[in-house]
């Protein structure tokens, strides 16, 4: 095989970027964990949906999470035959202790849970002024605690409303899609308390994950896809008044 | 040479911007952080101190080493897909923080200026000390009806109830065991 002197000054770069992302490193907390093997999203399968609040509560406890913000949580949508567009929409208190009592009227009611959407190409990530907010090799929409400056050009950026100044550390707080857990091969604390299985934690990279088989055969949608954000919060049976 | 006659100013001019340089690089290379870059435009180190954050839920793999015999009548009901700390919480429990002596007049002062940092929490875990180390008992009339409440937002074949019809004043517990709350598995009829 030949290679002439000018495809080597060609070649030689792009392997470089190549093999920089072939070594992607390995989160110090654990040793065994390759982020290049893993592509992180999640499944929200809406008609297994309760509106509990379990994965709330979870998500504080397990994050620290302060009073009054949220990582996840929980929308209950009351949509009128009249007025498909503009549904009424409440969370009271993030659906962190359930929800009040939908008397059957003939009208469609449902929950939402929403959190980070870890989004490929997120507008969160690009804002930021200091590379304090990135995507980690992994696919996980993070925040460097130590590096945020608490300007909340991200806050104003996510088209989902999922980030919030921490009121404490002054810096941008968000889902690392529990990447403590993840990282250890466990599931996030939201999935490991949904009692009813409607929050999944899912693996793009890995074949055997039972997410490609439910992508190709459910009806699945990303929140706002015409933003072109690369979510990657896929949901189940998501009603078009959802925004 | 006769070209470069007057430029002795540029040469000062230009030496000045290169020892302007050399400076930023010193600088530079003590103020940015050494992992910024290694996978992006960010401190990679960031993400080890993140994935280092301790978890509080174990996952029911944990509880199921000791409470073997709970996970086979839980796995014959219907809550066999209900994990462990669903409804018992977090494996891992916060213990209340000590309480702390009234700052003085100095760190009274100080905290206008810097804001003090939160007294870093305690955690015990039930696995590392189960005879002193006990979750709370959950509370079944709020645990049980958070789900089981009806209520037209929930998905039709989940089964719920309306709370004070459907008990009667009875706790849950009496007729349902929470592990497998089937009427036909040992709960009074």
């Amino acid at each position: 095989m030949n290679i002439s002197r000018r495809q080597v000054m060609v070649l030689l770069p792009a392997a470089a970027v190549a093999w920089k992302y072939v070594l992607a490193g390995t989160p110090e907390a654990s040793p065994n964990y390759k982020m290049s093997e893993h592509w992180w999203s999640m499944l929200i399968d809406i008609p297994k949906c309760i509106g509990c609040g379990n994965c709330v509560r979870a998500c504080q406890t397990e994050n620290d999470v302060p009073d009054g913000n949220f990582r996840t949580w929980v929308e209950r949508y009351h949509v009128s035959d009249e007025n498909m567009t503009n549904p009424t929409v409440i969370s009271p208190d993030g659906g962190k202790e359930g929800f009040p009592v939908a008397t059957e009227d003939g009208e469609k009611y449902f929950f939402v849970p929403k959190l980070c959407n870890h989004c490929a190409d997120s507008p969160c990530t690009q804002v930021c002024p200091v590379g304090a907010t990135f995507i980690s090799p992994d696919g996980v929409v993070l925040v460097d605690p130590k590096y945020c400056l608490g300007c909340a050009y991200c806050v104003q950026a996510c088209p989902y409303g999922c980030r919030y100044i921490h009121p404490v550390k002054k810096v941008a707080d968000k889902c690392t899609l529990c990447y403590h857990r993840i990282t250890q091969g466990l599931t996030t604390a939201c999935c490991e308390a949904c009692p009813t299985g409607a929050r999944q934690l899912a693996d793009l990279k890995n074949p055997k994950d039972p997410i490609h088989e439910f992508l190709k055969t459910h009806s699945v949608q990303v929140l706002k896809p015409q933003m072109a954000t690369g979510a990657k919060v896929f949901y189940n049976d998501l009603d078009g008044s959802v925004r | 040479m006769s070209g470069f006659k007057d430029a002795g100013h540029l040469f000062r001019f230009a030496g000045l911007f290169v020892l302007a340089f050399a400076v930023f690089l010193v600088v530079r290379h003590y103020v940015v952080p050494k992992s910024f870059g290694q996978y992006g435009h960010y401190r990679g180190a960031a993400i080890g101190e993140i994935a280092a954050h301790p978890a509080k839920f174990a996952g029911h793999e944990s509880c199921e080493g000791c409470h073997s015999d709970v996970q086979e009548v839980k796995m014959k009901g219907k809550h066999a897909h209900v994990n462990c700390e669903a409804c018992h919480g977090a494996l891992i429990q916060r213990l209340p923080a000590a309480p702390q002596p009234a700052p003085n007049l100095y760190r009274r002062l100080l905290a206008l200026v810097i804001p003090p940092m939160p007294v870093e929490s305690t955690f015990v875990r039930h696995a590392d000390d189960p005879g002193s180390v006990i979750p709370p008992l959950p509370d079944t009339a709020v645990l049980c009806v958070r789900c089981h409440t009806a209520s037209a937002a929930k998905p039709k074949g989940f089964p719920q109830v309306d709370p004070a019809e459907h008990a009667q004043g009875l706790a849950c517990g009496s007729c349902h065991k929470p592990h497998d709350p089937g009427m036909n598995a040992g709960g009074a009829k």
